[in-house]
């Protein structure tokens, strides 16, 4: 499954940024929150639960935490409280978090 | 450690009004807000936005002046500001990228607003099914519109997200909405009194000839929800409709049903809550100023019951004029007087309140969802879980949570407290005593150990 | 159905352990269960099963807490067979950390003492700080060193209260929740009335004092003389991780789930059970002092137990002489003695050949 957004970006004047999602270049309006970026990008799931359900950000005002990934190696990172920034090394979670790091494969 | 006179947490309409009106009365503000910028949910990014995106409506941009009225010089604030600890007294315990700040003042506005009452159901923790609120905030930050949705369940803010997609260019699928004739009824002696908020009424009207005018197919009285994931990803909705199961095929499933106060904070300060059954939901008691029983604490706004953003400015005005008076800023007299014109907003938005919470009621199977719901999002508990659990003898939504790890995960018990409380009280029968409200501790939101490490006190702080 | 012959007042560890065992002897059992809201020192617990600095200076102790460790393995398999819930039984050994050397020294100093009383069936190795390191990557540097005894654990603790309600549900024990004792009669000829605060009455061949801190009013009815206080501990757990830790400790634990728990101060705050910010921030210290790599994890939930304290700190088991029939049960290490309770404390009750000597454990130790 590998879903399209499933949201329509309006177009904007806004400058962009470019993070990596899994080790994959993505382009987002520069201001905006991660979980938004990320589900402008795909439809598909930001995460795993331990017992192997996607989810993807939900709430989006920090009140759910089922949005969260990992960012620059720092795990269970609420994607909706974050605003993307340039050159933000994103993956996506898969099950409980580690102790240390980013469960980069 | 620092010092104002006033802090005030939640940077919405109530919090706003209630900098804008101390600052103005001469105190030193401090606003705190977990969001980047002021404007709460309702006024989310507002004053970025301002009027660029006309199809969010005039009622929005409206609130780009209060969100510009925090330019004072008596107000500070700070976004991205999380207070996770509220002491009696006052110290306001703060996280800010990861470093703990103490505040400490003689009264605290607690502005904290609402969240949308969870609704479970079969698949709602599906990727593609999402509170209707979430994708309101990611239309006002982010200039995303939802494609083809369904909007489902009921509530005054489904009609304006539907009306709002209307206006933009990408209306909706189709309506499934849970509210009943039955309900309809129940809100119908509610009426005289709404006329004292006839705009809120006649706006309302509005909204659904909109969706009237725009062809969206409305499914009225629908129930037993389901979502399934499809394999390309798409959501397959089911429904109940004229008694028969009805599917619908959307990329996205957007529900509501209403929302609740946020009383994590007040509940972990010692604030005493009541029931507030026409609402369906625990709110901090408070007098008429957003007085609450811990000395110098006021909460107001809809985290004190819901009411709407203009009666959160109001009660915002209120609550400030009364920290004035008990500042020593301003008469009894004085505060009385000034607060003449608040209160009139503000009985003006309670009136209608009656109708819409008869007229929107959370339906019985959404408080206690079928047994294959997942109701704890964080552990994946089911109410089916639940129900065994009190059948194994558990009274209470403590002892739920001990014995089922409900409410335990990083959420807090945010998206699971009040479907538990519901599945208990389905269990216990009509005429049980109500559910005490589940005790909230510190920290507020997670902290890291490195965080709260780094405020012990001792001789050899390790770098 | 008849009365039940015996009565437990009290819903938690003590009282579900010991019912368990009684129904096990073939009694028939009433638990009477406080309210959702009742102090429940049992719902706060921290899992240990631990042997480490139990009964150092009073022997009978020591010998007690070693046969509750010895027993627990099977005591585990029992409830599992009874309940279906695996409580994590862990006892691949523990770890007292220090970052004080003064304390570390009167700790091991305790420890030899300990040992003393039991012998064989105990034991225990003092590290310093780089042999740990050496042994175990990850220790921090501000740890001095550890002590570790082998037969040291712990298990799931709210798991566990469940699996022991499930059990004695199981076994036909009846449990009525949110019943709290108004008064207790004593009859003449033996056997006792209970009228509840809801004016439900009755009736109990033998009635037995598991209610922790709830028993205080109970007990001196019944012509106990044992005060007992609370004291407060406050406790941290984080949000599950992925991996285990490499170690079992007194003060930083991973529950089976995942979450650190974090813990092991003590307070006298009376029924205050709040958590308050230097002691957060003080286990947090002491949590990345040990293990620095758990700075990044974050602390979902701190709260204050209320721990259920005799004047010594030592389990009692009395039985009232004014009222016989009539028993007070209470301990501050529940999960650890719970094997116990569920076992050789009933012989004791029953009076059989095989019941231990608990004399010591009597109340007429405590001054009048």
């Amino acid at each position: 499954m590998n879903i399209a957004s499933r949201f329509n970006v309006l177009p904007d004047d806004r400058q962009t940024v470019q993070f990596t999602l899994d080790g994959e270049i993505v382009t987002a309006k520069q201001g905006i929150s991660l979980a938004a970026a990320l589900l402008a990008q795909s439809g598909t799931a930001s995460r795993q639960t331990v017992n192997g359900a996607g989810r993807t950000a939900f709430c989006m005002m920090g009140v759910c935490f089922d949005c969260m990934v990992n960012v620059d190696g720092v795990p269970n990172t609420q994607a909706c409280m974050v605003t993307v920034r340039d050159g933000m090394r994103v993956t996506r979670q898969i099950g409980l978090r580690p102790l240390e790091g980013s469960n980069d494969v | 450690m620092s010092e104002c006179d006033l802090v005030i947490i939640g940077a919405g309409p109530a919090g706003m009004a209630a900098a804008q009106t101390a600052a103005q009365g001469g105190l030193s503000v401090v606003v705190l807000d977990e969001q980047p910028r002021a404007g709460g949910q309702i006024y989310r990014n507002v004053g970025e936005n301002r009027s660029k995106h006309a199809w969010l409506g005039k009622d929005y941009s409206a609130g780009a002046h209060m969100v510009d009225g925090l330019d004072h010089p008596k107000i500070t604030t700070h976004f991205g500001a999380t207070v996770w600890r509220l002491e009696q007294g006052h110290r306001v315990v703060w996280s800010q990228n990861g470093i703990s700040h103490i505040t400490s003042t003689p009264h605290v506005f607690l502005a904290g607003g609402a969240q949308e009452r969870p609704l479970p159901f079969p698949g709602w923790t599906l990727p593609g099914v999402m509170p209707a609120g979430a994708a309101q905030i990611l239309m006002k930050t982010a200039g995303m519109l939802p494609k083809d949705a369904v909007l489902a369940g009921s509530g005054p803010l489904l009609y304006l997200i539907a009306a709002q997609m209307i206006d933009a260019g990408t209306p909706p699928k189709a309506l499934v909405e849970t509210q009943t004739p039955r309900m309809m009824l129940n809100a119908i002696p509610h009426l005289p009194r709404a006329v004292f908020g006839l705009s809120i009424m006649i706006k309302g009207l509005g909204l659904i000839r909109k969706i009237q005018r725009a062809g969206v197919p409305r499914y009225k009285s629908a129930s037993g929800f389901n979502a399934a994931a499809n394999t390309d990803g798409s959501i397959a909705f089911s429904f109940t409709h004229k008694g028969r199961n009805k599917t619908l095929n959307t990329d996205l499933v957007l529900t509501h049903q209403g929302v609740i106060p946020s009383t994590h904070i007040s509940r972990s300060t010692g604030v005493t809550h009541r029931w507030n059954a026409a609402q369906v939901a625990f709110e901090p008691t408070t007098d008429i100023w957003g007085e609450t029983n811990v000395s110098g604490l006021h909460v107001a706004g809809d985290g004190a019951g819901i009411g709407g953003a203009q009666a959160a400015a109001a009660a915002g005005q209120l609550a400030a004029l009364n920290i004035l008076h008990k500042h020593g800023r301003l008469s009894a007299d004085a505060r009385t007087q000034k607060a003449t014109s608040a209160r009139a907003t503000l009985f003006r938005a309670r009136a209608i309140r009656p109708f819409l919470d008869a007229a929107y009621a959370p339906p019985a199977e959404v408080l206690s969802p079928p047994d294959e719901t997942i109701v704890c999002r964080c552990e994946e508990k089911t109410a089916g879980e639940i129900r065994q659990g009190i059948d194994e003898g558990v009274t209470g939504h403590r002892q739920i949570k001990t014995s089922l790890r409900t409410g335990m995960g990083p959420c807090q018990g945010r998206m699971c407290d009040a479907t538990v409380r519901g599945i208990l009280i389905a269990s216990a029968g009509p005429n049980a005593d109500p559910i005490a409200p589940p005790r909230a501790r510190t920290p507020i939101k997670p902290v890291t150990l490195g965080e709260l490490a780094a405020m012990a006190a001792g001789p050899d702080q390790s770098s | 159905m008849g009365q039940p012959e015996i009565t437990i007042i009290g819903g938690g560890v003590v009282g579900l352990s010991v019912a368990l065992g009684l129904l096990q002897a073939g009694h028939r059992v009433r638990v009477l269960d406080g309210a959702d809201s009742d102090a429940r020192a049992s719902q706060g617990n921290f899992g240990l099963v631990w042997g480490q600095g139990k009964g150092w200076d009073f022997a009978p102790y020591a010998n007690w807490t070693v046969d509750a460790l010895a027993a627990w393995p099977a005591f585990s398999k029992t409830l599992k067979e009874l309940s279906g819930l695996d409580v994590a039984l862990d006892q691949s050994g523990g770890f007292e950390f220090f970052t004080d050397q003064r304390e570390m020294d009167e700790f091991s100093a305790m420890l030899n003492t300990q040992q003393a009383h039991v012998g064989e069936r105990f034991s225990h190795e003092v590290l310093d700080g780089d042999d740990l390191r050496s042994q175990m990557s990850g220790i921090g540097p501000n740890v001095v060193g550890a002590t570790f005894s082998r037969m040291d654990g712990h298990v799931n603790p709210l798991r566990f209260l469940r699996a022991l309600r499930v059990a004695v549900t199981k076994l036909g024990g009846q449990i009525t929740s949110d019943a709290h004792v108004a008064k207790i009669a004593a009859h003449q000829q033996g056997g006792f009335d209970l009228t509840l605060t809801n004016d439900d009455k009755l009736g109990a061949d033998k009635v037995l004092l598991c209610a922790g801190l709830g028993a205080m009013t109970l007990a001196s009815d019944l012509g106990f003389r044992t005060k007992i206080r609370p004291q407060r501990g406050e406790l941290l757990i984080t949000e599950k991780l992925g991996e285990r830790l490499p170690f079992i400790s007194s003060t930083v634990r991973q529950v089976d789930e995942g979450g650190v728990q974090i813990g092991g101060t003590k307070a006298d705050a009376g029924m205050d059970d709040s958590e308050t910010l230097d002691v957060m921030a003080g286990l947090a210290r002491h949590a990345v002092d040990v293990f620095p790599a758990l700075a990044s994890v974050r602390v979902i939930r701190a709260w204050g137990a209320l721990r259920v304290m005799s004047p010594d700190g030592y389990p009692v088991y009395a039985q009232s002489t004014q009222h016989p029939g009539a028993y007070l049960i209470t301990c501050h290490s529940g999960v650890t003695l719970a094997s116990m309770h569920a076992s050789r404390l009933v012989d004791w009750i029953d009076e059989t050949s095989s019941a231990p000597n608990l004399e010591p454990f009597d109340e007429h130790r405590f001054a009048l």
